[in-house]
């Protein structure tokens, strides 16, 4: 189809409905309200499926629950405050094995924080979030047109691995304007789950709970878990790399902070710096094993992100040693430059005596 | 069991589950007969539980069996 | 002779964990027993709370799914809504309903969404010890009230089906006690009403039903049975709190 003019967090949605999403159950925060503006007005009146404004965040999360336990796919989305709220039901969506898709336009945080795009949620979306041991995989587009393809692989992965899935976005994604194609359209029926719980008609009756009284038996769900998330690893890890064949310095970045990152790339390679970029898609899982093949034949890494250093640790994590590691970041939801971060890339060379 | 009347009218009995009674002796207390008396004997759970008094008046009303928690009393009459 | 009592078949054959007197199991057999005789066993799916009755599912042979503590009116709007073929039920404690779940809980009640909430008052959290519920009455001594419930510092037990009948999604909400045999029959009768205000799809409905706790009242259990009529009804008298249902007395 041809593509179309739309704001980040609209087309979240209209990639959420094209994907087959029945149920949304959202609460206004800025700055998504597009978002669950857009499944007010197109989701609500669909036939079959469900809009509601529920009374919190904590609300909505649980909403999505009960249609996951009802075998549909189903949607919630908030910034980082709201989302802080979502880990609870996050903890249980993650022990039940429900899909479900979680939108996080993260802002300036803690606390209260700003309305502007920050990337200060990443570890409380890559290390779980809530209690316990478990996993969601975590998807950080970095443009509309990935806002809408990542979007529709969200529900696909959800539903595949009977997952929780983040889709962690940020307040300028939501906001900024882009061409987008939607590569799918709505699909006629909506599927249901085959393990839906809807009454033990012609069958036993079933159960879907996450406490248990015999630790064993939820230590083999744990192990049950992260088999899971070892398959994950494997298959799903997603990444994107930019000029890193010959790159003397890569800068790593995911998200708004990658698109900043290339512009800045762009005038380095322009000076005849040879900088290249990872830019990981899935946050988690984490595309560690790109990063040690890369650290084979560069030294230098710069990690730039828009926070006080979170995926850092990750990258540290991966090279187990190996190169250096340095880090530019700007937290509390200030957009920074692709001149400022030029400027890093430049004092860096010059004093690693990179040409 | 055959069929018993007494001059009283409706026969009755029950059969308390030895096993499920916890003693609470709450039928004890609603049964309008009288029916219904303490065991003397522990069952496996610890319980000194109750026994159903066969020489009494049940009538087989089932208001024992009505406020049984333990679902332990099934109810026979007529 | 012919048996005229004996367990309803949505009741599995589990020995209940609950202790001797629990209101609990009584309230069990009765959702049950209403499950048996409105032939609904094949679309109702319960939502236990975490509390003694976390294990419901060991007794209730139907589709269960748990909930986090409070939630279960917003877990209970996600299948309605998606799923209004099935008869969806809460089974929630005081906490539950009246602490942690006050938001969720009011809001499906002014949706008017289309689910049943039975609400097991026994003015105490039970599970975990003995604590203050939000229905614990003033002087009333728990673990947290070691004192009694003094006004000033605790404020007063709520009267949540009071006030969930101020909201206008709200048809059907009783108040019984499960302390009788008299009592016992209401609970059943308005459990049942409450399930056929969902299926008229009519709105919210709610049974309170005052439930015995003789581990935390420290009571014998009948000693405990008598406590609701001596004390707790004073605070929380039974009865129809709202009915638009028009359906009278159900049978």
């Amino acid at each position: 189809m041809a593509k179309v003019l739309m704001n980040g967090n609209s087309t979240i949605g209209e990639a959420a409905i094209r994907a087959g999403c029945q149920c949304y159950f959202g609460y206004p925060i800025t700055p998504q309200n597009e978002l669950t503006e857009h499944m007010a007005t197109h989701l609500s009146r669909k036939r079959g499926c469900t809009f509601i404004q529920a009374e919190s965040e904590i609300s909505a999360i649980n909403m999505v629950y009960g249609a996951s336990v009802a075998g549909v796919r189903a949607m919630t989305s908030s910034s980082s405050p709201g989302i802080s709220l979502k880990q609870e039901g996050l903890s249980y969506l993650a022990a039940c094995e429900l899909p479900a898709v979680i939108v996080n336009m993260s802002r300036g945080g803690p606390g209260l924080g700003s309305i502007s795009a920050s990337q200060s949620d990443y570890f409380q979306a890559t290390r779980g979030g809530g209690h316990g041991d478990y996993r969601t995989i975590v998807l950080a587009p970095s443009s509309g047109q990935e806002l809408a393809d990542l979007t529709h692989r969200a529900f696909d992965l959800a539903d595949k691995y009977l997952i929780p899935v983040i889709i962690l976005g940020d307040a300028m994604l939501g906001q900024m304007m882009e061409p987008v194609e939607f590569k799918h359209e709505a699909p006629e029926e909506l599927p249901i789950r085959a393990d839906a719980l809807r009454g033990a008609k012609d069958r036993p009756s079933r159960v879907i709970k996450t406490f248990t009284s015999k630790p064993t038996e939820l230590e083999e769900i744990n192990w049950s878990l992260f088999r899971r998330y070892q398959l994950i690893k494997r298959q799903e890890t997603t990444y994107e790399t930019f000029l890193v064949e010959d790159a003397e310095l890569i800068i790593v970045a995911f998200g708004i902070a990658a698109r900043i990152a290339k512009g800045a790339i762009k005038t380095a390679r322009s000076n005849g710096l040879k900088v290249g970029m990872l830019r990981p898609i899935t946050l988690w899982p984490f595309p560690s094993d790109k990063v040690q093949e890369l650290a084979k034949k560069t030294k230098y890494f710069l990690v730039f992100e828009m926070n006080m250093g979170q995926m850092i640790e990750d990258v540290q994590l991966a090279l187990e040693g190996k190169g250096e590691v340095f880090f530019h970041g700007r937290p509390g939801g200030v957009i920074p430059t692709p001149s400022e971060v030029f400027l890093m890339v430049s004092r860096l060379c010059y004093q690693k005596g990179l040409k | 069991m055959s069929s018993r009347q007494t001059e009283k009218g409706i026969k009755g009995y029950i059969e308390v589950d030895q096993e499920l009674c916890k003693g609470c002796h709450i039928c004890i207390s609603f049964c309008p007969k009288g029916a219904i008396s303490l065991s003397d004997k522990l069952n496996a759970s610890g319980y000194l539980t109750v026994l159903f008094d066969d020489s009494g008046d049940c009538t087989g009303c089932a208001i024992c069996a009505i406020v049984c928690p333990e679902v332990a009393i099934e109810v026979y009459r007529g | 002779m012919r048996k005229v009592y004996s367990r309803p078949k949505s009741l599995k054959r589990n020995p209940f964990h609950y202790c001797p007197g629990c209101g609990h199991s009584v309230i069990h057999r009765l959702i049950a027993e209403v499950i048996d005789e409105m032939h609904i066993h094949d679309s109702v799916v319960g939502i236990p709370p975490p509390g003694c009755s976390v294990f419901a599912h060991h007794y209730f042979d139907i589709d269960m799914a748990e909930s986090a503590h409070g939630r279960e009116a917003a877990v209970a709007t996600g299948i309605k809504r998606t799923a209004p073929d099935v008869i969806v039920f809460t089974y929630q404690g005081d906490g539950d309903l009246a602490a942690i779940g006050t938001a969720e809980t009011i809001h499906a009640a002014n949706r008017g969404e289309r689910i049943t909430s039975i609400f097991i008052n026994n003015a105490v959290y039970g599970m975990t010890g003995g604590q203050m519920a939000p229905t614990t009455l003033l002087a009333q001594k728990t673990t947290t009230t070691p004192y009694g419930r003094d006004v000033r510092i605790e404020g007063y037990p709520i009267k949540m089906s009071e006030m969930l009948a101020l909201t206008r999604g709200a048809v059907y909400i009783e108040r019984t006690a499960v302390n009788s045999p008299a009592n016992i029959r209401k609970s059943k009768k308005a459990i049942r009403k409450a399930f056929q205000a969902q299926i008229d799809d009519l709105g919210y409905s709610l049974v309170e039903i005052l439930s015995p706790c003789s581990t935390n009242w420290r009571m014998s259990p009948l000693e405990s049975w008598q406590w609701i009529d001596e004390v707790m009804t004073k605070e929380f008298p039974l009865g129809v709190i709202k009915d638009l249902t028009g359906t009278g007395d159900v049978d």
